[in-house]
C-alpha cells in the first residue's frame, strides 16, 4: 500500500512541477483580465488548434480547389476559377466510369457506394444479431463480448497483414478449400473476390463498436416491458418485432448514420490490403484523394484536384453528419419527453 | 407419481422469463462458437505464424504449429544438413541428411557413416521435423532493420501527443463548463463544429499548413494536428459539469487562482473521465495511418505503422520479419485492452467515440 503511494507521488511529481510552472505564468494574467476573462484564457490552446489544423485549413481547401499548377504554395498557385471542378464532372454519362475526363474519381465514387451499400448493411445486421445475443442471459457473456470487440482496437496495417497472410495463394484459407477438394482462389487478384475480402475484412474490424453501441441502446429497454410481455406469454418472435425493434429503432438509426459516415472515408486497411487493386476495382474515393494530392507514382502532386474532390467528399459527409446529429437530437427530446 | 416429477424438472430448470426452450438458446451458442473461431482465429493464426522459420512458411499446405525441420552436421560438410526419413528401395527406413538436390534425385548421406552417398528419388523421402519456435523472427529485425527506432518513434508521437492532449482538452472543458461567459454558445457550436470536418476531406490543406511550420517529415507533424479533439473536450466537460459548483466557489473563497482550482481541485476530480481519453488517445496515436502516411516520407521517422505497411508493401515480402513485427505492433494495444477493458467498452457506449 505504502509502495504504490511512493509510486504515485513519483509519477505526480512531473505533472505538479509544470503545472506550478504554468501558474506562475497564469498568476498575473489573472489580474489583467480578472476572473471574467480566464475562461478566455483556457479555451485559447484548444482553440488554437483547431483555427490551426481545421478552421484554417477549411478554408485553404476552397481556395486550393480553385487554383491550379503544381505548386504547394498557395501565392504561387495561378487562379483557374472552377476547372477542378468542370474536370471532375466533364463526363458523357454519369454511370460509366469510362465516359469521364477523370475516370479514376469516378470509379472510386462507384467503389464507394458498393462498398458502404454492402459494408454498411452486413455490419449493422450483424452486429445487431451479435448485441441481441449478448444481451441474453449466457454463460460467459463478458467473454464473448471481448472477443466481438477487440479487433476493434487492432490497427488497420495489422489488420491488412493479418488477413493478407490468410487469404495468400498459399495461404491458410485455399489450404482448407484444396482440403475440401475445392481448387485454389486468387482472393486479392480477382476483382469481385478482392471487393467481397474488403468488406468481409472491414466488418470484421469494426463490428464490435456498432455491436457495442446497439448493446447499450438495447440495455436501455426498460425490462419491465418484457415482464409484461412474458406474463401475457407473448412469443419470443413478437416480443422483438413489437417491443424490441421499435424501442431500438432511433439508436438503430444513429448507427446506420454513424457507420456510412465511417464507412465513406475507409482508406487504411483496403490501402493495406489490396492497395485499391487488382486495378482500382477497390479503390474508394479517400484513396483517390490520396493518390491524386500526394503518392500518385511518377505524376505530378495534383493538390488543386485532390482539393475539389476533398470538397465534394465534404458535402456528402456534411449531409450525412446533420442527419446525424439531427437524429441525436430527436433522440433526447424523446426521452425528456419519457 | 409422473405428474409431480416433471413439476420438479420444471421447477429445476426455469428460468427467470418463462420455461420454454427456445431456437434462439441453441442458436446463440451457435453463433457465438463461430464468433470466436472467426474473430480470435486469425489472430491466433498470426501468432502461431510469426513462429515460423522462413521455410516453414513456404510450406504447403501449412502446418499448425511452427516446425522446424532437424539439422545435423555431417563430418566433411560445413553447413549442417536437413534430415529426412527415407524409405530405401529394399523397403528398409532409413534416416538420411541431404547434400543437394538435382530434379527429382537427391544426394543423400548417413550421418552415422559419411563415406557412402545414396541417390534418392524425392518421393520417397519425408521430413523429420520438430515444434520449434523461431525466435529470430523477433529478434533479427530489431537489430537489422529500423524497427527498433520506428518503436521508438511510435512511443514518442503517442506519450507527446496524448499529454498534450489531455492538457488543452481538459483546459477547453474546464472553461465550457465552468464559467459562464460571452460567446459560450458560439464556443460550443464551434466545437460541434469541428466535428464535422473530419481529417480526410481536409488533407491537402493541413499538409500545407505543416509544410509552412517546416513539420513535413517531422513527428511534430503528426503530433500537433490532431491534438485538439472535439470528442476530447465533450467527454471531459460533461463529466465536469457533474461537479458540485460549491467546490469551486470555495476554493475562490480561500483566495485560490482560477489556474490551481483547475488543476488542483477540478482535474484530480475528473480523473475518470481523464483515463478514458487518456487510453483513446494513446489508441488513436499507436494505431494512427493515413496522416502519418502522408507527412512521414523519410524512414528514419517512420512509425511502427508506416514501417510495417512499408514493409508489407515490399516487391518481395519477407513474411516471417513481417508477421513478427505485425505481433509487436499489436502488443502494446493488447496489453491495455487486457487490463483497462472495462473503461474503454463503458467510453465507447456512453459517448460513441472511437
Amino acid at each position: 500500500m505504502l509502495k504504490k503511494k511512493i509510486i504515485y507521488e513519483i509519477a505526480e511529481w512531473p505533472f505538479r512541477l509544470l503545472m506550478s510552472a504554468i501558474d506562475v505564468l497564469m498568476r498575473p494574467i489573472q489580474k489583467i483580465v480578472g476572473i471574467n476573462g480566464m475562461p478566455y484564457i483556457f479555451l485559447l490552446p484548444n482553440f488554437l488548434f483547431f483555427g490551426l489544423f481545421v478552421i484554417i485549413p477549411l478554408g485553404i481547401n476552397l481556395i486550393f480547389s480553385f487554383t491550379g499548377g503544381t505548386e504547394l504554395y498557395v501565392e504561387n498557385r495561378p487562379f483557374v476559377g472552377d476547372k477542378q471542378y468542370q474536370f471532375i464532372f466533364d463526363c458523357e454519362n454519369y454511370f460509366i466510369p469510362n465516359s469521364c475526363n477523370e475516370d479514376l474519381f469516378w470509379r472510386g465514387v462507384y467503389n464507394t457506394i458498393t462498398f458502404v451499400f454492402f459494408q454498411v448493411g452486413f455490419m449493422v445486421i450483424f452486429s445487431l444479431i451479435t448485441a441481441l445475443i449478448l444481451n441474453k442471459k449466457i454463460i460467459g457473456r463478458s467473454f464473448f463480448r471481448s472477443v466481438y470487440f477487440f479487433p476493434v482496437l487492432l490497427s488497420p496495417v495489422v489488420v491488412g497483414v493479418i488477413w493478407k497472410w490468410i487469404l495468400l495463394r498459399n495461404g491458410l484459407l485455399n489450404s482448407f478449400i484444396e482440403n475440401f477438394g475445392g481448387s485454389k482462389v486468387l482472393f486479392l487478384t480477382e476483382p469481385t473476390w478482392a471487393m467481397f475480402w474488403v468488406v468481409f475484412v472491414s466488418i470484421w474490424a469494426h463490428m464490435g463498436f456498432y455491436t457495442l453501441i446497439i448493446l447499450a441502446g438495447l440495455q436501455a429497454i426498460p425490462p419491465n416491458l418484457y415482464e409484461a410481455a412474458e406474463m401475457d406469454g407473448t412469443k419470443r418472435e413478437r416480443i422483438f418485432w413489437r417491443i424490441t425493434l421499435p424501442l431500438l429503432w432511433s439508436n438503430l438509426l444513429v448507427v446506420i448514420i454513424l457507420a456510412l459516415i465511417k464507412g465513406v472515408q475507409t482508406f487504411d486497411e483496403i490501402y493495406v490490403l489490396t492497395g485499391g487493386g487488382p486495378g482500382t476495382s477497390t479503390s474508394l474515393i479517400v484513396q483517390y484523394i490520396y493518390t491524386t494530392g500526394f503518392a500518385a507514382a511518377g505524376a505530378v502532386q495534383n493538390f488543386g484536384l485532390a482539393a475539389a474532390a476533398s470538397m465534394i467528399l465534404g458535402i456528402v459527409l456534411l449531409v450525412l453528419t446533420l442527419i446525424q446529429l439531427y437524429l441525436g437530437w430527436s433522440k433526447e427530446e424523446k426521452k425528456q419527453d419519457i | 407419481m409422473i405428474a409431480s416429477k416433471t413439476n420438479l424438472f420444471n421447477m429445476l430448470t426455469k428460468k427467470r422469463y418463462g420455461n420454454k426452450k427456445h431456437w434462439t438458446d441453441l442458436f446463440s451458442y451457435f453463433y457465438l462458437a463461430i464468433g470466436v473461431l472467426l474473430m480470435f482465429g486469425p489472430v491466433l493464426w498470426l501468432g502461431l505464424s510469426s513462429f515460423k522459420t522462413a521455410a516453414g512458411l513456404t510450406e504447403y499446405p501449412p502446418t499448425f504449429l511452427p516446425l522446424a525441420q532437424l539439422e545435423v552436421m555431417v563430418e566433411g560438410y560445413k553447413k549442417p544438413l536437413l534430415l529426412y526419413n527415407v524409405k530405401m528401395e529394399d523397403g528398409s527406413l532409413m534416416e538420411l541428411a541431404e547434400i543437394r538436390r538435382i530434379g527429382i534425385i537427391s544426394q543423400m548421406v548417413d550421418p552415422n557413416n559419411p563415406k557412402i552417398r545414396y541417390k534418392i528419388p524425392i518421393e520417397n523421402r519425408e521430413r523429420i521435423r520438430e515444434f520449434k519456435m523461431a525466435w529470430e523472427n523477433y529478434t533479427e529485425p530489431l537489430e537489422r532493420f529500423n524497427f527498433l527506432h520506428y518503436l521508438k518513434n511510435s512511443v514518442s508521437v503517442t506519450v507527446l501527443a496524448t499529454i498534450i492532449t489531455l492538457i488543452i482538452n481538459s483546459m477547453a472543458a474546464y472553461g465550457l463548463s465552468i464559467y459562464e461567459f460571452k460567446g459560450k454558445t458560439v464556443a460550443i457550436v464551434f466545437v460541434i463544429g469541428t466535428l464535422l470536418i473530419p481529417l480526410t476531406i481536409i488533407l491537402v490543406p493541413v499538409y500545407y499548413v505543416i509544410s509552412n511550420f517546416m513539420m513535413v517529415n517531422s513527428l511534430w507533424g503528426v503530433i500537433l494536428p490532431g491534438a485538439a479533439t472535439p470528442t476530447g473536450v465533450f467527454l471531459l466537460r460533461q463529466y465536469m459539469l457533474t461537479l458540485p459548483r460549491e467546490l469551486i466557489e470555495a476554493a475562490r473563497m480561500d483566495n485560490a487562482s482560477e489556474w490551481s482550482i483547475y488543476w488542483r481541485v477540478v482535474l484530480p476530480l475528473s480523473l475518470p473521465a481523464i483515463a478514458v481519453l487518456a487510453i483513446f488517445s494513446i489508441m488513436w496515436r499507436w494505431n494512427e495511418f493515413l496522416w502519418p502516411l502522408i507527412v512521414l516520407g523519410r524512414s528514419e521517422v517512420y512509425t511502427v505503422q508506416i514501417g510495417l505497411n512499408a514493409f508489407q508493401g515490399e516487391l518481395i515480402t519477407q513474411w516471417h520479419y513481417l508477421l513478427a513485427m505485425t505481433i509487436l505492433a499489436l502488443l502494446p494495444i493488447a496489453i491495455i485492452f487486457a487490463f483497462l477493458q472495462r473503461f474503454i467498452t463503458t467510453g465507447i457506449a456512453s459517448s460513441g467515440m472511437k
